[in-house]
């Protein structure tokens, strides 16, 4: 099957697949990892509700990850190890973040409650872990794995951009899934996480464009000038109408509750896809194209079958637990 | 340390660890479909508590399994660089495989399978349980067949250094993979069943003369006192194999240094690699010869056939022995606790200590028998193909070291605190009353599948 795919074809569906996985990794996992960071060490009783909000899903959700990585794996092996060669110590901490907020999940709900807290708190700061982690890995990637000082800055600043981003799609989900009081405190955070991320985005678009000359090149120059200086403008527009939002939603009787997510969501969709065409062909920017890290053909049409067949059915079951566990989320009883 | 032994040391201690939790929730997903199938038949409640039991523990096994998991598929990367430079192209898709037809699957019905049964009709709830199981045996089936690829890798040519992929189905169902796939499901069998018979007995150790324990302990022991003697024919049969591919393994599980005809079973030795002997020997004449070639004075390759090309020999030798002396022990323990069953006597308070003080033994059952295949596969990575040595990574030593040490300090803590929170649920699980039969009839009437369940106690 597939005989007829090109090899140039296979590493754009390949691109495209692992673009995929990053963009529903980052705002599944994103919305459970903010929604971590976001964990009052305070107030228990909106710990449990938080955490009850995300617990049919973040196994789910995580496993994104392990299909981004495992894609940039198999169909850009040299890619894949000259990343994470080069970000060994952050991935490190990342994954010992994720380590520590996945068990923390499982382990506060059978242990008695002075230790609750305790894991409660491995859960909350297992999350800033990861988010900090991923963040900065992200900063140097950009760059195209730069090490100097100049590269360290910018990825500790992704590194809050990222954080902040997760946040305020954690405290957009409280809203969707929450009630009471917990949903006016999400509302608060949603509000105070939205300033953040405009500064973020401003920062990191100005930062993208002193990085890479091509870049520069590409957002300066028209058609891809346009649209790419469209998508700023789109962000701030959204952002715009969310802070509004905010404002007359807790009023609204549970109307809209689902727009703030929803805005959010269409946020990292532009957010990303004007990455994905600021480095396109570079698998890493300005350092490897997509070509050049693509592995063996035949071995990539083998998986294509499987990928056709498979990945529209994750989707449909994904889609269909989102289903049923929509509406507000109960309290996590194991039933 | 260089980054060959700290790679090496640390990617042991990651897939030492990950392994027991897989190890648990392969079988332990079909036991629970057991369970609610049960429960669907019968009704009774007892079912349903059990299942609602054994979810958890299943739960917090698959986190543990997840999490540790994520770190393995970076470490191909980070440590082991070469290893995809040169089989990747054999590797990839079997890895792709396993995330998009198990992990997907069974980490979407699990969120169903503990927290939707007020949300779903019943089917859908019992059709979670049976996915989630079939999840987990799919991921096992690909990760054995790479496993096994690396052990006795078939279906490929290399070009230029690097192996590509010439035939899918040879590659899958390579000359080990379907000795090494059953032999491991049995593994997971029993380390599932003796977990929970030992924390059922655990249990009743503590006081808990309810139902549920008894017959969670009795279906597990029953379980393990089949599985035990499959097991070891499934070993056998796959020990013969591994003479067929792997001649100089079974030379170091045997520690037999020359080719010898007729040789001995060795009960105890210590193998001296400098020397090229044993000290202390305890044999049992032409032993090994009957075993492995089903004839007193039938011929077995030694070691130094293998110069240099052979693994160290002292831990697979004594891995060798700690898997078949805890299978021996499995047989002893789950036949005798057999006995007590079918004559419908109580087990005697020492027999149920000698359980609770089995709970973990298929961890290192399956260890050992881990150690043995894997370091019984050295110096190669792939055999003959790909040296361990060359596929390591260059990344500073003090790197490694670190991530090394955080990784330890980690497992070791969840290591501890995973065994602490199953003994706690077990203690807890104690002061839970029992349904009583009127009860039990209330929760019937209202077994509706969105009420919430009467179970809940």
């Amino acid at each position: 099957m597939f005989e007829n795919v090109s090899a140039e074809m296979l590493g754009n569906i390949y691109v495209g697949l692992l673009g995929l996985s990053v963009l529903l990794y980052a705002i599944l996992d994103g919305y459970d990892l903010g929604v971590g960071v976001l964990i009052p060490p305070r107030t228990e009783a909106f710990r449990d509700d938080m955490i009850a909000s995300i617990g049919p899903y973040w196994d789910a959700n995580e496993t994104w990850l392990v299909l981004a990585i495992g894609l940039l794996l198999i169909a850009f092996p040299e890619a894949h190890s000259e990343f994470l060669q080069t970000l060994y110590l952050p991935a490190t901490f990342m994954l010992l973040g994720l380590i520590l907020r996945g068990v923390a999940f499982d382990f506060r709900a059978k242990v008695v409650q002075v230790k609750k807290r305790k894991w409660d708190m491995v859960f909350k700061y297992g999350s800033l872990l990861t988010t900090l982690a991923q963040g900065y890995m992200l900063g140097i990637y950009v760059t195209g794995l730069r090490t100097d000082i100049w590269a360290q800055g910018f990825a500790l600043l992704a590194a809050f951009g990222v954080t902040a981003a997760y946040a305020f799609i954690g405290s957009c989900w409280l809203i969707l899934k929450g009630e009471g009081e917990l949903q006016q405190k999400a509302y608060y955070w949603a509000r105070r996480g939205l300033g953040i991320l405009a500064v973020g985005i401003i920062a990191v678009s100005i930062a993208n464009l002193t990085l890479h000359d091509d870049v520069r090149d590409l957002w300066l120059s028209a058609p891809w000038g346009y649209v790419l200086f469209a998508k700023p403008v789109a962000c701030f527009a959204l952002l715009a109408l969310c802070g509004v939002l905010l404002k007359k939603l807790p009023e609204a009787q549970g109307k809209g509750e689902w727009l703030p997510f929803f805005i959010a969501l269409l946020v990292f969709l532009l957010c990303f896809t004007a990455f994905g065409i600021s480095y396109y062909p570079f698998i890493i920017p300005g350092q490897m194209t997509v070509m050049d890290a693509l592995s063996d053909a035949s071995s990539l049409r083998f998986l294509l079958v499987g990928v056709v067949i498979v990945v529209p059915i994750i989707l449909a079951y994904t889609a269909m637990v989102y289903k049923i566990f929509s509406g507000k989320s109960e309290k996590l009883s194991y039933y | 340390m260089d980054a060959f032994l700290l790679s090496r040391l640390q990617f042991a201690l990651n897939i030492s660890f990950h392994i027991l939790f897989p190890t648990i929730t392969m079988a332990m997903g079909w036991f629970l479909f057991y369970f609610k199938l049960r429960s669907n038949i019968s009704g009774h409640p007892v079912w349903m508590r059990m299942y609602r039991f054994w979810v958890r523990v299943f739960a917090l096994s698959f986190a543990l399994g997840v999490v540790s998991g994520v770190t393995m598929s970076f470490q191909f990367g980070t440590n082991w660089p070469g290893f995809m430079e040169k089989v990747g192209n054999v590797a990839g898709p079997l890895l792709g495989y396993e995330v998009l037809t198990a992990f997907f699957l069974e980490a979407t019905f699990l969120g169903i399978m503990l927290f939707g049964i007020r949300r779903v009709p019943n089917w859908l709830h019992t059709a979670s349980t049976l996915i989630v199981a079939l999840g987990t045996t799919t991921s096992a089936f690909w990760i054995l067949a790479l496993n096994s690829w690396m052990q006795t890798p078939q279906g490929f040519e290399v070009i230029d250094g690097v192996v590509y992929a010439t035939n899918w189905k040879e590659i899958i169902f390579n000359p080990s993979f379907p000795y090494r796939f059953v032999h491991m499901m049995l593994a997971s069998g029993l380390t599932a069943s003796f977990l929970i018979a030992g924390l059922s007995a655990y249990r009743m150790l503590k006081g808990d003369d309810k139902l549920a324990p008894k017959l969670a302990l009795k279906t597990a022991t029953y379980t393990a006192a089949v599985l035990i003697p499959l097991q070891i024919f499934a070993g056998d049969m796959h020990g013969l194999n591994t003479l067929e591919h792997q001649p100089q393994k079974v030379a170091a599980m045997e520690g037999l240094w020359e080719t010898t005809e007729g040789a001995p079973l060795l009960l105890f030795a210590i193998p001296d690699e400098e020397s090229k002997e044993n000290h202390f020997e305890i044999p049992i004449p032409y032993g090994a010869s009957l075993i492995l070639t089903h004839e007193l004075k039938g011929e077995i390759k030694g070691l130094n056939e293998f110069e240099g090309e052979h693994p160290p020999v002292a831990p697979v030798f004594f891995g060798f022995r700690v898997m078949v002396g805890m299978g021996m022990l499995m047989l002893a323990v789950s036949w005798l606790g057999s006995l007590y069953l079918m004559s419908n006597k109580d087990f005697p308070i020492w027999l149920k200590r000698t359980f609770a003080g089995m709970a973990f033994s298929g961890w290192i059952a399956t260890l050992a028998g881990w150690y043995v295949t894997e370091i019984g596969r050295q110096p190669y990575l792939v055999s003959g193909v790909l040296r361990t040595a060359d596929a390591v990574t260059q990344l500073p030593p003090a790197n490694i070291a670190l991530s090394f040490t955080l990784y330890l300090v980690i497992y070791t803590v969840l290591l501890i605190a995973y065994m602490g929170t199953l003994m706690l649920m077990c203690r807890r699980a104690v002061e839970i009353e029992e349904i009583t039969t009127e009860e039990r009839e209330v929760a019937k009437a209202k077994m509706q599948p969105t009420a919430p369940d009467p179970s809940t106690v």
